[in-house]
């Protein structure tokens, strides 16, 4: 599972998984003399969860902002769709189609849960600011339409009774579901997830999860993860990275990781909860 | 019944009146659903097309007549489609309480043997293939909401559309079926069969036929002049009684609109936009929605507290006797039209009840201070005693004659009489035909003459002719002295406090009362931010030590209106704890329809009672809890047991302290 095979595979679920649609080739990524990521390759195929899993400051977070074009790693080439990816600005990696969520969560709280949903829309707004302004033809359209794919997102993760709600008066967990609705938005071909359940309770971290997995099979999106709960991760994710120190220790299926003793002398042994 | 009614019009079936509502309110709305955050509805003609693809589908899927169809979902108007589909195929629709866990679905599902169901989505699927062993009959599952099922074996599992799809590609296969599948219903053909929920033993199949139904919903549309243009949210669950005469007895008969919100939690929101004009709920709702603008009213502006206690003081005096149409002066009359624009016509539209001409409440008594807080702004809120068996209508109160502590006057066609025991038992057009494969249980229940007992003990007032319902006749007892317990009587009174959920009052066969306590975790929750109390769960919560002295204080109030009365002032709590989890349906410790039931507490907190009556100051227990998914745990705590004062003078018997 673990080559660099084009070719469509089905998992034991009924899942397609495509080819490589987006490859880490020897990354690595130094703020002055700390090595943050240390030449780090793996891939990502069409239509998996791919975890990254690792202890605090193994890098992870640094992986997914390499990812995600906020960082520019010192070496290495990150490759997307079959081309090199040229160093670029994070809004121009969002107009690839790749769209992300946040560890520490970066909505406009004063804003309403549809109008932040809105935004994810961005990619898909044409009209100039002058349509805009005057509501006429194009802009009026392209309204419409965008708030109708926007309901359908709100509809899918079940958020209708908090739509007209300023963000800053929802609890965490809520949150959290609205910043992916954001980010589902954007209809995005890889979506990157920074622990998405990160202070959850258990029943908020079943929803999540149920909805990541409905993502997953219902838009075909591609998901890439970082996440603490190492029972999450196992149960969701169809292969995970592991990480340690900046270092990769382990990739595969969660089996193969689960047995890999490098990740259980770093990880699962000691931080299992 | 000497004489069985007769068909109006000819109209002898849900069905037909399907027909008669798509020609003569073709193009009336006949159902709407909030979805995608916009209003969709559908005609008459529109509704009965769906209907009739769907018809055509279950007919092609081998849905034969006599067929038991379950039908298991939110209130959407794809299960009301379905419901009356299946009749319109002459099969038997099964509403089921879609929160039910997998064993009480998997209990029904086989006792009505359904070969078919329609369920809304995944978690229903899951369930019923969790299930599946038990139920040798089931054959084909039809769902609505595809989202998860893609990868699920669909040889015996249909997503709706598909189905109807279906139904309109085979049109000519099988219109002619389906047309003389539904010649062949009458007054007498089995209208669909609902499930009691059961305060003791396993559910009952009630089963009603077309004339139940349509009679009950004719008198009782008529008894309110209901008309095509009214408008009703459906949201309470499917499976029981009340929706189904509103939503669709009612609906159909009277050709009004079905509302559908867009999702439970929205409901108040939905509620809002769509004003109904006739509206029924159970007192919880009143409740909640009272204590939700009462907590909002804690935090507005000084001016706006003062011009709401002052108009709403003013609504209280003269506000139900402007509604009754009885005698008040000009002047009460001028300041009531001032409230209105101030006070009244605001909240009832937040409330989104602007509109409503008539409302209902049941199920339980409702305190009489929400009675007349809704009474006083205006709002015709009525109550009515019903049961499933009476096709839900036993008395009504009529407009101008409402009180808080009656449930009115027999409905329409309905007679009553009290039994030497003081037990309910009526006879009417409602009155069902039997409970499914129970023989014994109908021939207990319903006599040779048609006569029902209702299981409730009552008496008619005398002077204003109106009913009054005391208790479950069961649940009336005997203290060891011999005197009457009615724990109903007390826990209502308790209830009637926000910060009080739930109460169950024990004293059966001994020497004095005591009671388990559930906090309303909304109300007591708000108290507590305002005090900044911190706490991290509903147990240390209800555990708090001012809490208990709240709780304590209401109690004590109970007590001393129980002194006043004659009947039941040896009914005083004297011992109460507050439970450390709430009671709730999915561990049995109460129906779906949040009923208590009285055995299965008793039981399972068996040393918590014994610790109310030995003396002992605190206890320790550990109590299993089921998850909505359906796994168990546990949870434990140690619950201080409080000593409330009894109000002795009228007390004849001395209280040990």
């Amino acid at each position: 599972m673990n080559d660099m095979s084009q070719e469509t595979t089905v998992t034991a679920d009924g899942r397609k998984i495509g080819g490589v649609v987006m490859e880490m080739k020897n990354i690595t990524l130094r703020f002055g003399g700390v090595v943050a990521i240390r030449d780090i390759s793996f891939d990502i195929r069409e239509g998996e969860i791919r975890a990254i899993i690792g202890p605090n400051g193994a890098g992870k977070s640094s992986m997914l902002n390499v990812i995600s074009g906020f960082y520019h790693p010192q070496e290495g080439e990150v490759w997307y769709k079959g081309e090199r990816r040229p160093p670029m600005k994070p809004y121009q990696v969002a107009q690839q189609g790749i769209a992300r969520t946040f560890q520490n969560i970066a909505l406009f709280e004063g804003m309403s849960v549809l109008d932040n949903v809105m935004t994810g829309r961005i990619r898909q707004m044409k009209a100039g600011l002058f349509a805009q302004a005057l509501w006429k033809g194009t802009a009026e359209r392209e309204e419409v339409a965008n708030r109708e794919a926007v309901e359908k997102i709100i509809d899918f993760l079940e958020i209708q009774h908090i739509r007209k709600t300023p963000v800053s008066r929802l609890p965490y967990g809520l949150k959290k579901r609205v910043e992916l609705a954001r980010a589902l938005a954007a209809e995005p071909s890889i979506l990157l997830l920074d622990e998405p359940m990160a202070g959850m309770n258990v029943e908020e971290k079943e929803d999540m999860s149920r909805f990541i997995l409905d993502v997953n099979d219902e838009f075909g999106t591609t998901i890439a993860l970082i996440e603490h709960d190492m029972g999450v991760v196992m149960d969701l994710s169809d292969r995970v990275v592991v990480m340690d120190y900046g270092k990769k220790i382990g990739d595969g299926t969660p089996e193969e990781v689960r047995s890999n003793q490098a990740v259980i002398d770093a990880y699962l042994g000691v931080a299992h909860d | 019944m000497a004489q069985p009614s007769q068909p109006t019009e000819g109209m002898d079936s849900i069905p037909a009146l399907l027909q008669r509502n798509a020609t003569r309110f073709a193009n009336s709305p006949a159902y709407r659903e909030k979805e995608y955050g916009i209003w969709q509805s559908w005609t008459w003609a529109e509704a009965e097309k769906e209907i009739e693809a769907l018809a055509l589908g279950l007919i092609n899927l081998g849905v034969n007549e006599g067929d038991f169809v379950a039908v298991i979902g939110r209130n959407r108007p794809y299960f009301y489609w379905s419901m009356v589909a299946a009749q319109s195929v002459g099969a038997i629709p099964v509403p089921l309480y879609q929160d039910a866990a997998a064993p009480e679905m998997a209990y029904v599902m086989e006792h009505c043997g359904a070969r078919f169901a329609i369920v809304q989505d995944q978690e229903q699927v899951d369930k019923l293939i969790e299930v599946q062993e038990e139920l040798h009959q089931l054959e084909h599952i039809i769902y609505v909401d595809p989202r998860g099922l893609r990868k699920y074996d669909h040889h015996k599992l249909h997503r709706f559309i598909d189905i109807q799809e279906q139904g309109r590609a085979a049109y000519y296969e099988w219109i002619e079926d389906l047309k003389a599948r539904r010649e062949k219903l009458n007054y007498d053909s089995i209208c669909v069969m609902l499930y009691t929920s059961g305060t003791t033993g396993k559910p009952k199949g009630v089963v009603l036929s077309n004339r139940n139904i349509i009679e009950a919903s004719k008198s009782s549309s008529e008894f309110d002049k209901l008309t095509k243009d009214e408008e009703v949210l459906a949201y309470l669950p499917m499976a029981w009684v009340g929706d189904f005469i509103f939503s669709i007895g009612q609906a159909y008969w009277c050709g009004f609109c079905v509302n559908c919100p867009e999702s439970p939690e929205t409901m108040q929101t939905d509620l809002r936009e769509i004003g109904p004009t006739y509206f029924f709920a159970p007192p919880r709702v009143f409740e909640t929605q009272l204590t939700s603008v009462m907590i909002r009213m804690e935090d507005a502006s000084r001016f706006k507290k003062w011009l709401f206690h002052h108009f709403m003081a003013h609504a209280r005096r003269v506000g139900p006797a402007i509604l009754d149409g009885k005698q008040v002066s000009g002047m009460d009359r001028l300041r009531y039209a001032l409230g209105n624009i101030f006070v009244y016509g605001p909240l009832k539209d937040t409330l989104g009840l602007g509109r409503v001409r008539v409302g209902y409440t049941a199920g339980e008594a409702i305190g009489p201070e929400i009675f007349d807080f809704y009474r006083s702004l205006g709002i015709n809120l009525k109550q009515l005693y019903g049961q499933t068996e009476a096709s839900v209508f036993i008395t009504l109160q009529p407009d101008g004659e409402v009180r808080s502590d009656t449930v009115g006057v027999p409905a329409p066609g309905v007679e009553i009489r009290i039994s030497e025991t003081g037990e309910v038992f009526y006879r009417s057009p409602g009155t069902f035909e039997y409970y499914y494969k129970n023989p014994d249980s109908t021939a207990s229940t319903k006599d040779a003459e048609g006569w029902v007992a209702t299981g409730d003990a009552g008496f008619f007032e005398e002077g204003s002719g109106h009913l009054r319902i005391i208790d479950r006749a069961k649940d009336v007892g005997k203290m060891a002295d011999g005197r009457l317990f009615a724990p109903k009587y007390v826990e209502n009174k308790l209830k009637f406090y926000p910060n009080i959920l739930e109460a169950v009052v024990f004293g059966n066969g001994r020497d004095k009362c005591t009671a388990f306590i559930n906090i309303d975790l909304t109300a007591v929750g708000n108290w507590a931010e305002r005090n900044n109390i911190g706490y991290a769960s509903y147990q240390e919560l209800a555990g708090h030590p001012q809490v208990l002295e709240t709780i304590r204080t209401h109690v004590e109030e109970v007590n001393r209106s129980l002194a006043d009365d004659p009947m039941l002032s040896h009914c005083q709590v004297h011992r109460f704890l507050v439970l450390h989890k709430e009671l709730d349906a999915d561990d049995g410790e109460m129906t779906r329809t949040r009923k208590v039931r009285r055995n299965v507490i008793s039981e399972k907190f068996d040393d918590l009672l014994t610790a109310l009556y030995d003396g002992s100051e605190e206890v320790f227990t550990t109590t299993e809890v089921t998850y909505e998914d359906g796994r168990k745990g546990a949870i434990s705590a140690t619950l201080k047991i409080v000593e409330a004062r009894v109000t002795m003078e009228t007390v004849t018997k001395v209280a040990a302290e």
